[in-house]
């Protein structure tokens, strides 16, 4: 009896068991097949949308007879006229409110006002101002001007403010160039007072585009106007501080979950968020707070919570939190926008956004999704549990992303000027404009050039991104200033050797001596091609030109007297290969900070670190020529041009400002032991190494000048000047040959030649 | 437990054990379940054809059994539609909440014939296929909910495809008799032909409250950024012509247009860069001895020269697609299809997902004005760059215009994006051809940051029972300065780690002959590596010629002046 029982358990488990799949079976593969073919599929119970099988017409006939008639007869022109003509003021777009012609090809332009006298005009707008007029975009004929900019200072519209213009109306209607606001950008911080504070400027812009802070998706025209962010008085005019993050730690997590510490208003506008805030508050992970005093009167309003808030408020230091914090809450003030959004994207903590309805400041180029968790005022009590659904990976992005945006657009009052320009200047060139990739990727937008050109693989920065690779080959310039006598001089034999390189394309010399050119017969047969150009006004900064002849990724930049073999060309190429963004040389130099003098100090001495590379033998990619010509101001090229030294110094400047990364040193032949050796021994601490040029042979050069070395140092503190700080980064490191001096025979190393002496 | 041990142990006999009775009874029980999995695969692997001629199993149904819903004339209109709405001022977003999986639910409202009083239908065309499409594929999704209640987003059965066929004021007092309408708030219309004679709004015309609009055409001044989602006009050819993929690279033709009734001032405009040009332009009209119908619009004809539409269109690098009456235009499809670089002149037009599509890299756009430049400006562009934009046209046509599905699926899952943006899909997977998805490194630390020495490392020490190069190791990692932590990771489960100094040699590391445990070493690291390569799909290791050393290293020069003078010294 107990068998059978025991057999019809099993027996009907296992029925039951086949049963199962018998219905499984069949559910899996049907509705998998539903989506395969769905035509044939009729209308069953649980699926909701029946999959008519009617022959059913279609919603566009194949020759769209309805629109013919009025495709050919309705002028285009015509359409474009209506449409420019309706869509005026709050409407405006480029389309409409923009005169294109006013922008010559290829040419922004950007003029400012004169400014007049007995207008008292504000810190921040002198310094807008001032930023505008020492960019490559300033002229002072407004005949060229594509953007207009005013000298009245339109920063702060609050009518209660100190800094409010008066009468700006006529003052604005004064001016004979304004012509309705037609190209002009107003900028604004503040706008409208207590209680509400509206955006109102207080005044009729016209046509003009608005670049200012805290604006809303109410009023922002797409594409016409530019959200820029709130920042203060003390923002640094040029240059500013980094980003606080110095390392990444993983897990990313911090000391807080969440935190904020701010202001509760009692009465008026932009209190709701605030008010409610103390409800996620958890005193842990979370802390949130909120202080009623604000205002003379606030005891006055102040309600049932405003005690608790007030003790738990001053228990914590915002500092502390901003730095300890993964995320932070940035909630909406009186006005949309806020100086926290700036202060937490700096401390690398990621902003969460309580601003419902807050235009994020440069919206059109930037994808804030990357840098920040966008929340929604009405699911405050969601947002710990949604902060923290969030994967540790993301916000290890996050957190970068925070990093990259401060210092490629907000660190300083430039930044951003330099940003809001460069966007319109998108805008009008068209053609010319960056990707989305280019604005939110590294370097950013302001060191990655469109005119340079429309594809992405032609810029050094993106071949990962894109899983490409620099072309393989590279071109040699040698910048040659004396003329040719003899035939052994040693720009023949670098000639020589950098040709025999298996990755020389071709080689340019850049003929900038004042003898004419040499015949071509005076220059020794290769196999690859060699291309003279004679240099334009002869003059130093011509050794960066983007030449068109310039077909290759890679520039090996020579001095004539340069001495190199083969074997160091070819593996200082290989090197570059995996480094295309930044500059691989052979001798290095060092900058240092005297705190006696004040200054930057420049060194050549044998030490071990650097953080240049000189580049009379240095490989680089050809944009950053292109960079050099048409990024840096006439100032710096001039200056160079003028001492006829330190390019290679503001190349270096360059590269690492773009890059935020050191040079690449690479090993070299020592062909000149005893002469250091000899150095080494009478004085390390001598300067003598830079006036002897380690790569020449010992003919007099260029470095032989007494007043080189301190042209040196002032060079680069005039850089640092411009560059608003010192990008320079040092290296410990060089680069050798993976067999390099290891004791295998010579033989198995590829080369060898570098180790011979 | 005991007594099924037992059973089973005598297992090959059982069954002749048994009573007849309970034999037939288990014959007969097996047989049934064996016939049910039989007809089970049969009905799995019979030929699909017949499966739908005898589909006498499954309910088909018809359009026509919708129930029939008359309007009265009284009854309400929505407002024409609110331009300021955005999705915090118009969209109700308690009815999305907090998801753990991120996603919205839609409904889709079961089908309903509208008719006037009169009993006339308020669309023309109905139902169209395109649009049953979109909704088939909605409801298979997952984003699909049959539980109106749990809904986020609703979608009307109405179809407002093509605004023509509609009856504009009927239209929308059937939206306003949608149970769930509210005004509108959450709810999303899909419209790719909106706009009528003469003037052809570039949005659709039926008022609709604060409904969310996914619409083809809209120009800037009609797109509410941030809450409508602009969609392609889908072409009709996606279905029925196949173009297969072709590589990338130059073409027959540089520019090609192939739209016909085109306005005569860009027709002379083309015409004279013809001129200008020859050869590298071809323009396209329709074929004037060829019968209206299906047939004459896969036809495009030069000077009496026949061409087939739109396969003439693989044969240009780029492709023009003019503003018409409507700014959206199917033929954009088309040539993103044939793999063509779309140029698009329509001024104001806000291109089918902008909002996370990446035009720049996939098509060019000009101004109306700038026709006469076209050449020169498409000439401008560099070959490696029109190469990689052919691709992506093709991209973007495969993933986000190629079906009514695709179009749906991408419109919701922007509105998805928006809802949940902290789980929004990235720049990479919208824009990045799988090609590129493959042989892209992101690295996950991408700043460019060099960190200072004070954090240290840990280091972590991999141990099985060798303790004398253990203590060794241990002994010199910890003269480094900037060693934080030392983690030693036993490896051993039959021995426990040693406390304090203990010494032993290791009789069985010296008896191994070092030739062949090298040889096996070496091969079982290949085989690793291989095994590793396949399952990456691509071999991720990359080969450099160079190491790093410290700058002075092996430099003739005191050895005292070095920072790391021990390295390279054994």
């Amino acid at each position: 009896m107990q068998a059978k029982k025991r057999y019809l358990i099993l027996l009907s488990a296992g029925t039951c068991l086949v049963l199962l799949f018998y219905f499984g079976g069949v559910q899996l593969p049907s509705s998998g097949r539903n989506r395969h073919d769905r035509s044939h599929n009729g209308y069953r119970p649980d699926q909701p949308w029946p999959h008519f099988s009617d022959p059913l017409q279609q919603f566009l006939l194949w020759d769209q007879p309805d629109t013919e008639e009025y495709n050919i007869h309705i002028s285009p022109r015509q359409k474009r006229d209506v449409n420019t003509s309706v869509y005026k003021g709050k409407r405006c777009r480029m389309d409409s409110c923009f005169d294109f012609s006013a922008c010559k090809r290829n040419d922004f332009k950007v003029y400012v006002y004169p400014q007049q006298k007995g207008e008292k005009i504000s810190e921040s707008y002198q310094n807008i101002l001032s930023i505008v007029e020492g960019s490559r975009f300033y002229t002072t004929d407004p005949g060229q001007a594509c953007l207009f900019i005013l000298s009245l200072d339109t920063l702060d519209r609050d009518s209660l403010s100190p800094q409010y213009v008066h009468n700006l109306k006529t003052k604005v209607q004064n001016l004979h160039l304004w012509n309705n606001g037609r190209n002009h950008l107003i900028f604004n911080l503040y706008s409208g007072t207590w209680p509400d504070y509206t955006e109102d400027l207080g005044f009729d812009i016209g046509q003009a585009m608005l670049a200012k802070a805290s604006i809303s998706t109410e009023i922002f025209r797409p594409n016409f106007d530019v959200s820029i962010p709130l920042f203060s008085k003390e923002h640094p005019r040029t240059g500013g501080d980094r980003g606080y993050l110095k390392y990444n730690s993983i897990p990313p997590f911090r000391k807080y979950m969440l935190v904020f510490k701010g202001k509760r208003y009692l009465t008026g506008i932009g209190s709701d968020t605030r008010n409610a805030l103390y409800h996620v508050h958890n005193q842990e992970d979370v802390v949130l707070l909120t202080t009623c005093k604000h205002g003379k009167d606030w005891q006055k309003h102040k309600d049932a919570r405003c005690e608790k808030d007030n003790a738990e408020y001053d228990k914590y230091d915002y500092r502390e939190m901003l730095h300890n914090s993964t995320f932070c809450l940035v909630p909406r003030g009186r006005r949309l926008g806020s100086f926290r959004f700036l202060e937490a994207l700096q401390a690398a903590c990621v902003p969460v956004m309580l601003s419902n309805g807050w235009e994020l400041p440069f919206s059109e180029i930037i994808n804030w999704n990357t840098a920040a968790v966008i929340g929604d005022e009405r699911l405050l009590l969601q947002i710990p549990s949604t902060v923290r659904s969030i994967h540790q990976d993301k916000i290890l992005a996050l957190r970068q992303q925070t990093q990259f945006l401060w210092e490629a657009y907000f660190s300083s009052v430039e930044k951003i000027v330099l940003t809001t320009l460069e966007i319109i200047q998108d805008r009008v060139l068209q053609q010319e404009s960056r990707s989305t990739l280019m604005w939110n990727s590294h370097p950013g937008g302001l060191f990655a050039l469109p005119q340079y050109s429309a594809h992405l693989g032609d810029f050094p920065f993106y071949y990962a991104t894109l899983g490409i690779k620099p072309y393989p080959k590279f071109t040699a310039v040698i910048h040659a200033v004396t003329p040719l006598v003899s035939q052994s001089q040693p720009i023949l034999k670098l000639l020589v050797s950098v040709a025999k390189s298996q990755y020389c394309a071709q080689i340019i010399v850049l003929w900038n001596c004042d003898k004419p050119l040499p015949a071509k017969h005076r220059w020794p047969a290769t196999s690859v091609p060699v291309i003279v150009i004679e240099g334009e006004n002869k003059v130093m900064s011509s050794r960066f030109l983007p030449y068109e002849t310039i077909v290759t990724d890679a520039v090996l930049s020579l001095d004539e007297d340069t001495v190199l073999s083969t074997t160091e060309v070819d593996f200082a190429f290989t090197v570059w290969q995996s480094f295309p963004e930044r500059l691989v040389g052979y001798p290095a130099r060092s900058h240092f900070w005297d705190s006696n003098k004040e200054r930057w100090g420049y060194t050549s001495k044998w030490t071990n670190d650097y953080s240049m590379v000189l580049t009379g033998a240095a490989i680089y990619h050809r944009y950053y020529h292109f960079l050099y010509t048409n990024f840096l101001p006439a100032s710096l090229k001039g200056m160079v041009d003028q001492l006829a030294n330190c390019e290679d110094i503001l190349m270096n400047f360059l590269v690492s400002a773009v890059t935020k990364l050191p040079p690449i040193k690479v090993t070299q032949k020592k062909q000149y032991k005893e002469t250091m050796m000899g150095q080494v021994c009478v004085n390390l601490t001598n300067d003598l190494f830079e006036r002897w040029h380690p790569m020449t042979s010992s003919r007099a050069s260029r470095w032989a000048d007494p007043d080189h070395f301190a042209q040196r140092q002032t060079c680069m503190n005039k850089f640092a000047n411009w560059f608003g700080g010192m990008p320079l980064v040092h290296s410990q490191m060089r680069l050798d040959p993976v067999l390099f001096k290891d004791q295998v025979s010579i033989l198995r190393k590829k080369y060898r030649d570098i180790e011979r002496l | 437990m005991c007594a099924s041990g037992k059973y089973s142990s005598r297992g090959p006999a059982l069954i002749p054990r048994m009573k007849t009775k309970h034999r037939i009874y288990y014959i007969t029980l097996f047989s049934v379940v064996l016939l049910g999995l039989i007809a089970t695969g049969m009905f799995q692997f019979w030929p699909h054809s017949i499966e739908s001629t005898a589909d006498w199993s499954l309910d088909r149904r018809s359009v026509h059994d919708a129930p029939l819903v008359q309007l009265p004339v009284s009854n309400p209109i929505p407002e024409r539609g609110d331009l300021s709405c955005r999705m915090h001022t118009c969209f109700d977003v308690y009815r999305c909440g907090y998801n753990p999986k991120n996603r919205i639910k839609v409904y889709i409202y079961p089908l309903q014939r509208f008719v006037d009083e009169g009993g006339v239908p308020i669309s023309s065309t109905g139902l169209s296929r395109e649009y049953n499409d979109l909704l088939s594929a909605i409801s298979d999704s997952e984003f699909y909910t049959d539980d109106v209640t749990r809904a986020c987003l609703f979608v009307p059965s109405i179809d407002v495809l093509n605004q023509n066929s509609l009856r504009i004021r009927e239209t929308a007092q059937a939206l306003a008799m949608l149970p769930r309408w509210d005004k509108g708030m959450n709810h999303l219309l899909f419209n790719m032909l909106p706009g009528g004679p003469p003037d052809y709004n570039t949005a659709l015309d039926v008022p609709r409250d604060r409904a969310l609009l996914a619409g083809g055409g809209f120009s800037t001044w009609t797109y509410r950024q941030g809450y409508d989602v602009s969609i392609p006009v889908y072409s009709p050819l996606s279905a029925d012509v196949e173009l297969p993929e072709r590589q990338p690279g130059p073409r027959r033709y540089f520019i090609l247009s192939s739209q016909t009734a085109i306005h005569r001032e860009y027709r002379a405009e083309l015409e004279r860069l013809k001129e200008e040009n020859g050869e590298a332009l071809l323009l396209l009209d329709k074929c004037s001895n060829l019968s209206q119908g299906v047939a004459s619009a896969r036809k495009r004809c030069y000077k009496g020269q026949v061409f087939d539409y739109p396969l003439i269109l693989q044969e240009s690098s780029f492709c023009v697609v003019l503003r018409g009456a409507r700014l959206g235009q199917a033929t954009l499809s088309d040539v993103l299809q044939a793999g063509c670089v779309p140029v698009i002149l329509a001024d104001s037009y806000i291109l089918p997902f902008s909002e996370v599509l990446d035009w720049k890299r996939a098509s060019v756009v000009i101004p109306e004005e700038k026709l006469p430049e076209m050449y020169t400006i498409l000439k401008s562009i560099p070959h490696r760059q029109v190469e990689e934009m052919q691709r992506q046209a093709r991209w973007f046509w495969d993933a986000y215009f190629s079906s009514m599905k695709a179009i749906g699926m991408t419109t919701l899952q922007i509105i998805n994006d928006r809802i949940y943006p902290y789980a929004a899909r990235t720049y990479e997977q919208w824009n990045n051809p799988p090609v590129v998805k493959w042989s892209s490194v992101n690295s996950p630390l991408f700043l460019p940051l060099i960190p200072p020495r004070s954090p240290g490392f840990t280091a972590v020490v991999l141990t099985y029972d060798r303790i004398e190069s253990l203590f060794r190791v241990i002994t010199e990692i910890s003269k480094v300065p900037s060693l934080a932590k030392l983690l030693v990771v036993w490896n051993n489960q039959n021995k426990s780690p040693p406390e304090g100094e203990k010494k032993f040699k290791c009789p069985e590391c010296t008896a191994i002959d070092g030739l062949s445990l090298d040889q096996t070493h070496m091969v079982e690291r290949s085989e690793c590596i291989n095994k590793f390569a396949s399952v990456f799909g691509t071999m991720p290791l990359k080969v450099v010629e160079h190491r790093a050393d410290p700058v002075l290293y092996k430099d003739d020069f005191p050895e005292k002046l070095k920072s790391f003078p021990n390295i390279g010294s054994l």
